[in-house]
C-alpha cells in the first residue's frame, strides 16, 4: 500500500522540478543571511581606516568596559500578602471548574491558576458532554489579558461612574416605558437557567422591552426544524462512539456545528478495536464543498455543491423509508457517479442500522426535517433527543424583525449584551449608523467594537473568567462558572446590571444560588456542584412528535443556479470562529488546519476554477506564498480577498471565513484579512457570487505550509487500508525499514547495523508519548495548550512568513493520492525550471481534485540518538535518563547546527527577543499581557534554539507530588500539554518502564511506527499507522 | 565638656543609686513572691493581659490599686457571677470590654493572687543602660561642634593663604625694587634611583620575568574577581522592617518552617505574610529581650520596629482591632536565581530531607539577613555529588533505588548518580 501512494503538502511539490522546492529539501534556513543591510554604504566602508582588527579591538574594549560598568545588580524587591488567602500558595497551582458562553463557544473548562492569576484552559473530565476544549476556548485565557479591553463604563466616549451610568439608562428607560416606545434587548444565546429569570425580571418592570436572541453564526434552520417537529428550540445531540457509519451531509461536526466537541467520540469510534480477531472500525463519508476538517478526516469525501447535497439527502430519505414520491424520481437523477455512491451509502446504512447515524448542515428546515426522520426511522444509537442542545435559540426572523425595525426607526431603544451586530450584520454600517439615531442605545461588552463605536452606552462588563455563571448546555446538563480572578478593571457583570436596573439590589451570585438550590439541586450539594463545575439531573426531554405527514416544499430551493455564479460559502475557521477573539494572538498564530496559513481569511478556488478565472498562486524565493486577489461580487456587495487554491474544492465552490477584518477593539497588526459577515445575506452561508480576477496584484501570505519540508522522505506517514489491516501481516503495511550491511539486508532498529552506544534506560522513568493518526483529526486544540503552558512567543504575520514561526508542536497535513512517487521521480528528471502552477496544471489536477488528507503533529521527537545532541559546540542539548532531550537555553550560543542536523526539523530559533521589545505588540510586550505567562518556564530570550521539551516542568512536578506523598505513581498521572488539550485522545503520554502502562502497550502495538526509522534516531514518540476504512459494503 | 558629662552622670547616678538601693531590700524580701507571681502570671494570665498595656483585658499594673483586695479575689476567681449579680464596678468592666467576661480561675488560691498582683505591681530596677543614653547624645554633640570647628579652620587656613601670598607679592615687589634678582632652584637629578632602573632595564630576564609575574598575579586577581561577578554572597540589603532572625529563630527558636510554611509544599519558601506575624506580635508589642548596645539595637529600637508592622498590617494597637488600612512591606529579596533556573524548596526542605541552614547559613545568629551561599551552579553541583538520596521509607524512590543501587554498586545513592546533574532537571 505505502509503496504507491503520494503525499505532498503543498502544490508546490507536485510541479515537476520546482526550484523553490529543491532549494527547501536542501537548506534549513532557507533565507539569505542579511549581510546586506550592513553593506548600505560600501564606500564608505572601504575608505575607512580603521580595519577589521581595529574595529574587534574597539568592539572588545567597550564590551569589557560595558560589562564592568554593569556590574551593579539591581534591587528586587518582594512584597507578600498582608493577609495570605488560605487558599493560596505561592508556587502552587489552584484549579477551579468553570465554564465558557461567550455566544459561540459553549464549553465545561478546568482553569489553572498561580498567584490568583488564571494562566490556563484545560478539559473538565468531570463533564460528559462539551468538555473537550477546542483551540479558541484554550486560547481565551488571553483575552482576559487584552489591553484593549475596556477600564470602565463610557457616554459617548467619555468615562462615567457606574452611579451615574445607573441613574441615566434607568431615567431613560422608564422615559421610554411611560411613551410606550419598542426596546429590544439582544443578546446571544444564554442558555443560563438564572440569567433567564433575571431577564424576565427586567422585562416585567420594563415591559415594552423585548428579549431578541442573536447567534452571529445562524442554525436557525435547524432550530426551526427541531422546534417544528417536537415543539422546542433545541439540537440533537450525536454520540458518534455509537456510529458504524457516518454519513455526513455538509455538517463539519469535528468544527463548529452545532457548537461542536464531538471530536472525542467520533476518534472514538475511528481507532480500530479488535473483536474476534478481526478489527472494525466507523466508517465516515462526507459531502461537502469546502474542504472542511471533518472532510479531511473522512474515509471517503465527495466534493460537491449545494444542490446535490440536498438531492442526496431527499435520495437517502426515501430509500430508508422506503416510500415512492413522484417527485422525487425525476430529482434523483443523479449522473451515474452518485448514483452509485448513494446506493453503496444507503447500503451501509441498511447494514449498520441502529450503529448508523447522518447528519447535515444544510440550511433548510425541510432538509433539517428529514434528517431529524432518517435517524429516528433507523432509530439510531447515536441520536440522543432525550438531552438535546440548548446552545442556541436565535431565530432568523426575530433578528431581521429587529434590524428593520432599527433601520426604520420605529425601535428606539436597544441594549445588545455579548455580540457585535455592527460588525456581524451584513448591513452592519448602516446598523451603526441607525444606532446614532435612536434614544436609547447600551451595549455590554468587555471591548469597544464596531457597534459601541455607533452607541451612546458602553457598560464595560467582566470577561468570563472574572464572572460568576450558570448554564444548561445540554438539558438537564448543568454547569457552573466561577471567577478565577479579581475583575482587572472597573466591570460589572450584565446580570449585576439587569438586576440592579430593575431595582434590585442583589447579586447574579446569589441570585444563581438561590435559583440552584430551590429549582435544580433540590437538596444535591451547592459546593459539590461549584467543585465539579457540573451538575447532572435527572431530567429528561420527552420527545412528543407533532403529527403531521410529509409535506415537503423543496422545489423553490432546488433550482439550480445559472451557470456563471459560483456558489460563496462562508465557513468558520475553527482558529478564529466568529471572530469575538479576533484580537488574540495565540489564534491570529494559529495555522489553519487544512490551509496552513497564518494571520488571514481568503478566498478557497479548486484548483479547475483557478484556471477558469485566472488566478494563481507561487511561492517567493523565502518560501513565503504569494496569491491573486479576487472581486467578489455577492448579495449587493463586493469585496476583494486574496485567493488561496485548495485542493479538494468543489468545482463552482469557493469559501471564505468568517471572523476577520475586525477594526474597532483589535491591535493594529490584527486588523488583518476582510471581512465576510458583508456577504452574509438572509443568514445563509451560501451565497450566490460572481467572482473575476482583481488587479495583477499578489497578496503575500503567512502559510507555512512548505515549511519544515522533510527532505522529500516520503514515507513519513504509514497509512493503509482496514482490509489489508485485517488481512495481511504487520511486516506488509507496516514494516521496519532495512539497511544493507554486508549486502546483507537487517532491519534498522537492530543493534548490528547501531553506530552508537546504547544507555539503559530500563530504570526510573522512561517517557514515551504516542499519537494515533487515526485519533488526530488535526484540530490543533494542542497547540494552543503547548502555547500556554511553554510561553511560546507570537512572531507576527512578517515573521511567520519567513518561516520564523516559534510553534513547538505543529500539525503537518499532507495530501495523498492514489499517484506513485516513482513515476513522478520520472517527470521530475525530465522537466527542469522553474514553472508556475499555472503550466502544470494540467498534472496536478486529478490529485488535486479530491485529494485524501492525513494530519501528523510532529514536535520534538526526544531521540535517544539525537542528532542535535552530537553538534553542540556548547552541549546546551543533552540527553535525560527519563529520555527527554534537554534543552539548556541559556547554554545555548544560537549556532543553529542542531536545527540543521535534526531530521524533524522541530527546532524553532528566537530571531528577536519577542518580549519586552517594542518591535512587537503581543501579549508578551505589555504588561497585562505578561500576565499569562507561566510561572515554571523560562522566557527565552534572543539568540537561543528552543524546542518542545515534552513538559519537562510538567513531568517533574508529578514526579515531586508523588516524592512529597511517598507514593509510587500512577499509570496516566504523567501528562504533556498536549496529550492533556487532546480531546479526542490521539496523544497518549507515559512511562514505558511502568509495565501496565497505557503507553508501553501502545509502543508494542503493531500500528506503531517511530518516523523516519530508517534514520535510526530511536525516538520516544511513536506514531500509530492511519487506517481508513475503505471496505466495500 | 568633661565637666558637663560628670555633672550629668552624677545626676543620673545619684538617684539611681537610691532607687537599686531600696529595691534591693524590697527584692530579697519579695523575690519569692514575685517569682511565683511571674510564673502564675505567665500560664494562667498572659493570654490575655500585659502587665503595663492594655490588651484583649485591662493592664494589670495598677489593678490593685485601683480595686478592693477582696473584690479582686472574687473577681479573679468567678467574675461572670459577679457580673450576674450586678456588681457595679464589675459591669462597668464588662462593659468597657465589650462584654467579653473574663475567664473563671477558681483554682487560684488568694496567696496565688496576692503574688500575680505583686508581678505585676513590681517594677524592675531601672537597667543601667540610660548610661549609655547621655554618651551616645554626647557623641551627637561633638560631631556638630566637630563640625563647626571644621569650618572655622578652613576659614583661617584660607585667610592665612590669601596674607601669604599677598606677603610674597610684595616682598618680590620689594626686592625688584631693590634690583635683587630672584634665581628658582632646579631640583637636583636623583642619579641613584635612575642608575638602578638603567640596571633593570638592561637586565632582559629580569624584565621578562617580572611582566610575567606580574601578569599572573594580575590575571589571578582578575580572574577571581570578574567570577565573583553577578554572585551575591554576603548580600545583606538594608530591609524596611529591622526584622532580627537571631531574635526569632535564636533566642525564640521558632522553627523556621513555621513562618516559611511553603517551603514544605511549594518552590518557594514564602515571606511570611503579615498576618503571621501577627499570631504572636498581637500580643507581643514591645521588645524585652537582649540587647545589641554595639550596633545600637536597644529595646526601643526593636519596639519601634514591630510598630512599623503595627502600621502596616493596620494594628490599632490602642483599640486592639484591625483599621482594615494596611501597606504591604516592600522586603528587598536577598536570594535571586536567574530566571533560568528552577529550583524547588519542596524537593529539597520535605523530600529530602534537608535543614535550611545547610544553603542559608547560620541564620538563627544573623541579626540582618544576608545571603550565605554563592547560590552558583558548581555549589549547586557539588552537593547533588555529595549528597546521598534520603529514602525515609519513602514508597516513591524504593524500586528505583534498588535498581540504581544494584547498578552502581553502592549502598546509598548520591543525588548526582539520580539523575540529579541532567540539565533539564533545573533548567526548562
Amino acid at each position: 500500500m505505502k509503496k504507491n501512494k503520494k503525499y505532498w503538502k503543498s502544490s508546490e511539490e507536485l510541479k515537476k522540478g520546482s526550484k523553490i522546492l529543491s532549494e527547501f529539501k536542501n537548506k534549513e534556513f532557507i533565507q539569505k543571511l542579511p549581510e546586506d543591510i550592513f553593506n548600505t554604504n560600501k564606500q564608505a566602508l572601504e575608505d575607512s581606516s580603521t580595519n577589521r582588527r581595529d574595529f574587534l579591538k574597539y568592539v572588545g574594549f567597550s564590551t569589557a568596559a560595558a560589562s564592568i560598568a554593569a556590574c551593579e545588580g539591581p534591587v528586587i524587591n518582594s512584597v507578600p500578602y498582608v493577609v495570605q488567602p488560605d487558599e493560596i500558595i505561592p508556587g502552587n497551582a489552584n484549579y477551579y471548574a468553570s465554564s465558557i458562553a461567550d455566544g459561540y463557544d459553549y464549553r465545561n473548562i478546568l482553569v489553572k491558576t498561580r498567584e490568583g492569576r488564571p494562566i490556563k484552559i484545560k478539559q473538565n473530565k468531570d463533564a460528559i458532554s462539551l468538555g473537550e476544549c477546542n483551540a479558541r476556548v484554550l486560547a481565551s485565557v488571553l483575552s482576559l489579558y487584552d489591553s484593549k479591553r475596556l477600564k470602565g463604563p463610557k457616554v459617548n466616549g467619555l468615562d462615567i461612574d457606574w452611579d451615574d451610568f445607573d441613574q441615566k439608562i434607568v431615567s431613560k428607560l422608564k422615559n421610554l416605558y411611560e411613551q410606550d416606545k419598542r426596546v429590544v434587548l439582544l443578546t446571544h444565546t444564554i442558555p443560563s437557567p438564572t440569567t433567564q429569570k433575571i431577564i424576565n425580571k427586567f422585562i416585567s418592570k420594563f415591559p415594552n422591552i423585548k428579549h431578541v436572541v442573536y447567534d452571529s453564526i445562524s442554525s436557525s434552520e435547524t432550530l426551526d426544524a427541531f422546534e417544528s417537529l417536537f415543539g422546542i428550540r433545541a439540537f440533537v445531540d450525536y454520540d458518534f462512539s455509537k456510529a458504524e457509519t457516518i454519513v455526513s451531509i455538509d455538517a463539519d461536526f469535528l468544527g463548529d456545528w452545532q457548537g461542536g466537541g464531538y471530536e472525542g467520540g467520533y476518534s472514538k469510534g475511528r481507532i480500530p478495536k479488535s473483536s474476534k480477531g478481526k478489527s472494525s472500525m466507523s466508517y465516515h463519508i462526507q459531502f461537502e464543498s469546502n474542504m472542511s476538517l471533518t472532510g479531511a478526516n473522512a474515509d471517503k469525501r465527495i466534493p460537491c455543491r449545494q444542490e446535490i447535497m440536498k438531492k442526496i439527502v431527499l435520495e437517502i430519505h426515501s430509500k430508508i423509508f422506503d416510500r415512492d414520491f413522484n417527485n422525487y424520481k425525476e430529482l434523483s437523477e443523479f449522473d451515474e457517479k452518485n448514483n452509485s455512491i448513494i446506493s453503496d451509502v444507503i447500503k451501509r446504512l441498511r447494514k449498520s442500522g441502529k450503529k448508523s447515524l447522518v447528519v447535515s448542515g444544510i440550511q433548510n428546515v425541510e432538509i433539517q426535517k428529514m434528517i431529524l426522520e432518517i435517524n429516528q426511522k433507523l432509530s439510531s444509537d447515536s441520536f440522543d433527543i432525550e438531552n438535546p442542545r440548548i446552545i442556541h435559540q436565535g431565530k432568523n426572523s426575530d433578528v431581521k424583525d429587529l434590524v428593520d425595525g432599527i433601520l426604520d426607526g420605529s425601535i428606539k431603544g436597544i441594549l445588545t449584551f455579548g455580540i457585535d451586530p455592527g460588525y456581524t450584520l451584513p448591513m452592519g454600517i448602516d446598523f451603526v449608523k441607525a444606532l446614532q439615531e435612536v434614544d436609547l442605545s447600551v451595549v455590554f461588552s468587555m471591548k469597544e467594537n464596531e457597534t459601541s463605536a455607533g452607541a451612546e452606552y458602553i457598560a464595560a462588563v467582566p470577561h468570563y473568567l472574572e464572572s460568576w455563571g450558570d448554564y444548561e448546555f445540554k438539558l438537564g446538563h448543568y454547569s457552573l462558572a466561577q471567577p478565577t480572578i479579581q475583575p482587572l478593571f472597573n466591570t460589572r457583570q450584565f446580570q449585576d446590571i439587569l438586576l440592579k436596573w430593575s431595582g434590585d439590589n442583589s447579586l447574579y451570585y446569589s441570585e444563581i444560588k438561590k435559583n440552584w438550590n430551590e429549582n435544580i439541586l433540590k437538596g444535591k450539594s451547592w459546593n459539590k456542584s461549584l467543585h465539579d463545575g457540573v451538575y447532572i439531573s435527572n431530567k429528561k426531554f420527552n420527545p412528543k412528535r407533532n403529527k403531521k405527514d410529509f409535506k415537503y416544499n423543496l422545489f423553490s430551493s432546488l433550482n439550480s443556479s445559472n451557470d456563471d455564479s459560483i456558489d460563496l460559502i462562508l465557513y468558520t475557521k475553527i482558529g478564529m470562529g466568529d471572530g469575538n477573539q479576533a484580537n488574540n494572538p495565540w489564534l491570529q498564530e494559529f495555522p489553519d488546519p487544512i490551509s496552513r496559513t497564518t494571520w488571514d481569511n481568503y478566498l478557497t478556488v479548486s484548483v479547475k476554477d483557478a484556471k477558469k478565472f485566472g488566478f494563481k498562486n507561487y511561492n517567493v524565493a523565502n518560501g513565503g506564498l504569494n496569491g491573486s486577489y479576487a472581486k467578489i461580487e455577492a448579495a449587493g456587495k463586493e469585496i476583494i480577498a486574496p485567493v488561496l487554491i485548495q485542493p479538494g474544492q468543489a468545482e463552482g465552490t469557493m469559501g471564505l471565513a468568517f471572523g476577520y477584518g475586525k477594526i474597532q477593539g483589535v491591535k493594529e497588526e490584527m486588523q488583518i484579512g476582510v471581512n465576510a459577515f458583508k456577504l452574509y445575506a438572509n443568514f445563509q452561508k451560501i451565497q450566490s457570487a460572481k467572482v473575476s480576477l482583481h488587479e495583477n496584484k499578489f497578496h503575500e501570505f503567512a502559510c507555512i505550509q512548505l515549511h519544515n519540508t522533510l527532505m522529500g522522505r516520503g514515507d513519513i506517514i504509514k497509512e493503509t487500508t482496514l482490509d489489508i489491516f485485517n488481512s495481511e501481516d504487520k511486516s506488509h503495511w507496516n514494516p521496519v525499514p532495512v539497511v544493507s550491511k554486508n549486502h546483507i539486508e537487517i532491519p534498522v532498529n537492530s543493534d548490528e547495523v547501531d553506530m552508537w552506544d546504547s544507555f539503559d534506560r530500563s530504570i526510573g522513568h522512561h517517557f514515551n508519548m504516542s499519537i494515533d493518526l487515526n485519533a488526530c483529526t488535526g484540530c490543533g486544540a494542542c497547540i494552543i495548550a503547548c502555547h500556554s503552558e511553554n510561553n511560546v512567543p507570537v512572531v507576527g504575520k512578517r515573521e511567520v512568513r519567513k518561516s520564523r514561526d516559534l510553534h513547538w508542536l505543529r500539525i503537518d497535513r499532507y495530501y495523498s493520492s492514489e499517484q506513485s512517487f516513482e513515476s513522478d521521480n520520472e517527470a521530475v528528471d525530465a522537466i527542469s525550471g522553474l514553472g508556475e502552477t499555472l503550466t502544470v496544471m494540467d498534472e496536478m489536477e486529478n490529485a488535486n481534485e479530491n485529494p485524501e488528507v492525513s494530519f501528523q503533529p510532529i514536535m520534538c521527537q526526544h531521540c535517544n540518538h539525537a542528532p542535535c545532541e552530537t553538534v553542540c559546540p556548547v552541549a546546551a542539548t543533552s540527553h535525560g535518563r527519563q529520555g527527554q532531550n534537554h534543552m539548556a537555553y541559556n547554554r545555548c550560543v544560537g549556532t543553529r547546527y542542531c536545527a540543521n542536523n535534526c531530521p524533524y526539523k522541530v527546532r524553532r530559533f528566537n530571531w528577536f527577543r519577542y518580549n519586552k521589545n517594542d518591535e512587537f505588540d503581543y501579549n508578551m510586550n505589555d504588561d497585562l499581557g505578561r500576565m499569562v505567562l507561566n510561572p515554571d518556564v523560562v522566557v527565552r530570550s534572543r539568540g537561543v534554539m528552543e524546542k518542545c521539551s515534552m513538559c519537562i516542568q510538567m513531568t517533574q512536578k508529578t514526579i515531586l507530588d508523588a516524592k512529597l506523598e511517598g507514593r509510587k505513581i500512577i499509570d496516566g498521572e504523567f501528562q504533556t500539554a498536549c496529550s492533556q488539550a487532546c480531546g479526542s485522545n490521539a496523544i497518549v503520554f507515559g512511562d514505558i518502564n511502568d509495565s501496565d502502562s497505557k503507553i508501553k502497550k501502545l509502543k508494542e502495538d503493531d500500528r506503531s511506527y517511530h518516523l523516519l526509522e530508517s534514520v535510526g534516531t530511536k525516538p520516544n514518540v511513536v506514531y500509530q499507522t492511519k487506517i481508513t476504512n475503505k471496505d466495500i459494503s | 565638656m568633661n565637666r558637663i558629662k560628670i555633672k550629668y552622670l552624677k545626676g543620673v547616678l545619684i538617684p539611681l543609686f537610691f532607687i537599686t538601693s531600696l529595691s534591693f531590700n524590697f527584692l530579697f524580701s519579695q523575690e519569692e513572691q514575685i517569682l511565683t507571681g511571674k510564673k502564675l502570671f505567665n500560664t494562667h494570665c498572659a493570654a490575655c493581659h500585659k502587665v503595663k498595656k492594655k490588651a484583649i483585658g485591662p493592664a494589670m499594673r495598677g489593678v490593685s490599686e485601683k480595686y478592693d483586695r477582696e473584690w479582686l479575689y472574687s473577681w479573679i476567681k468567678n467574675s461572670a457571677s459577679m457580673i450576674k449579680s450586678g456588681d457595679p464596678q464589675a459591669v462597668a468592666i464588662w462593659e468597657e470590654y465589650n462584654r467579653t467576661a473574663m475567664n473563671a480561675f477558681p483554682q487560684l488560691s488568694n496567696v496565688d493572687i496576692d503574688n500575680i498582683l505583686a508581678y505585676a505591681d513590681y517594677i524592675p530596677p531601672v537597667p543601667v543602660v540610660a548610661q549609655s543614653l547621655p554618651v551616645s547624645s554626647g557623641g551627637e554633640n561633638t560631631g556638630n561642634y566637630n563640625d563647626l570647628i571644621l569650618i572655622a579652620l578652613v576659614l583661617v587656613f584660607l585667610i592665612l593663604t590669601a596674607m601669604l601670598i599677598l606677603v610674597k607679592r610684595t616682598l618680590i615687589r620689594i626686592a625688584s625694587a631693590s634690583g635683587v634678582k630672584i634665581v628658582s632652584e632646579k631640583k637636583p637629578k636623583d642619579n641613584i634611583a635612575l642608575s638602578i632602573l638603567s640596571a633593570f632595564a638592561k637586565n632582559q630576564f629580569l624584565v621578562i620575568s617580572s611582566v610575567i609575574l606580574l601578569m599572573l598575579s594580575s590575571g589571578y586577581y582578575v580572574y577571581a574577581w570578574m567570577m565573583q561577578v553577578g554572585i551575591d554572597e554576603g548580600y545583606m540589603p538594608v530591609q524596611p522592617i529591622h526584622y532580627s532572625h537571631k531574635i526569632h529563630s535564636g533566642a525564640n527558636k521558632i522553627e523556621c518552617k513555621y513562618c516559611h510554611s511553603s517551603a514544605r509544599v511549594s518552590k518557594h519558601s514564602g515571606i511570611p505574610s503579615l498576618n503571621v506575624c501577627m499570631n504572636c506580635h498581637k500580643n507581643i508589642a514591645e521588645y524585652n529581650g537582649e540587647e545589641d548596645l554595639e550596633n545600637g539595637y536597644d529595646r526601643d529600637f526593636y519596639t519601634n520596629e514591630i510598630k512599623k508592622l503595627y502600621a502596616a498590617v493596620g494594628w490599632d494597637e490602642d483599640n486592639q482591632v484591625y483599621t482594615g488600612k494596611t501597606q504591604p512591606v516592600k522586603w528587598v529579596r536577598i536570594h535571586n536565581l536567574p530566571d533560568h533556573v528552577y529550583f524547588n524548596h519542596a524537593q529539597h526542605v520535605e523530600v529530602a530531607n534537608i535543614e535550611c541552614q545547610k544553603c542559608h547559613g547560620p541564620v538563627e545568629e544573623m541579626e540582618i539577613m544576608y545571603q550565605y551561599s554563592p547560590l552558583t551552579m558548581g555549589w549547586c553541583i557539588n552537593c547533588h555529588r555529595e549528597s546521598n538520596i534520603d529514602l525515609k521509607g519513602n514508597e516513591y524512590y524504593k524500586k528505583i533505588h534498588e535498581e540504581l543501587s544494584k547498578k552502581y554498586g553502592v549502598e546509598k545513592l548520591t543525588v548526582a548518580q539520580m539523575g540529579g546533574l541532567e540539565c533539564g532537571k533545573c533548567h526548562y
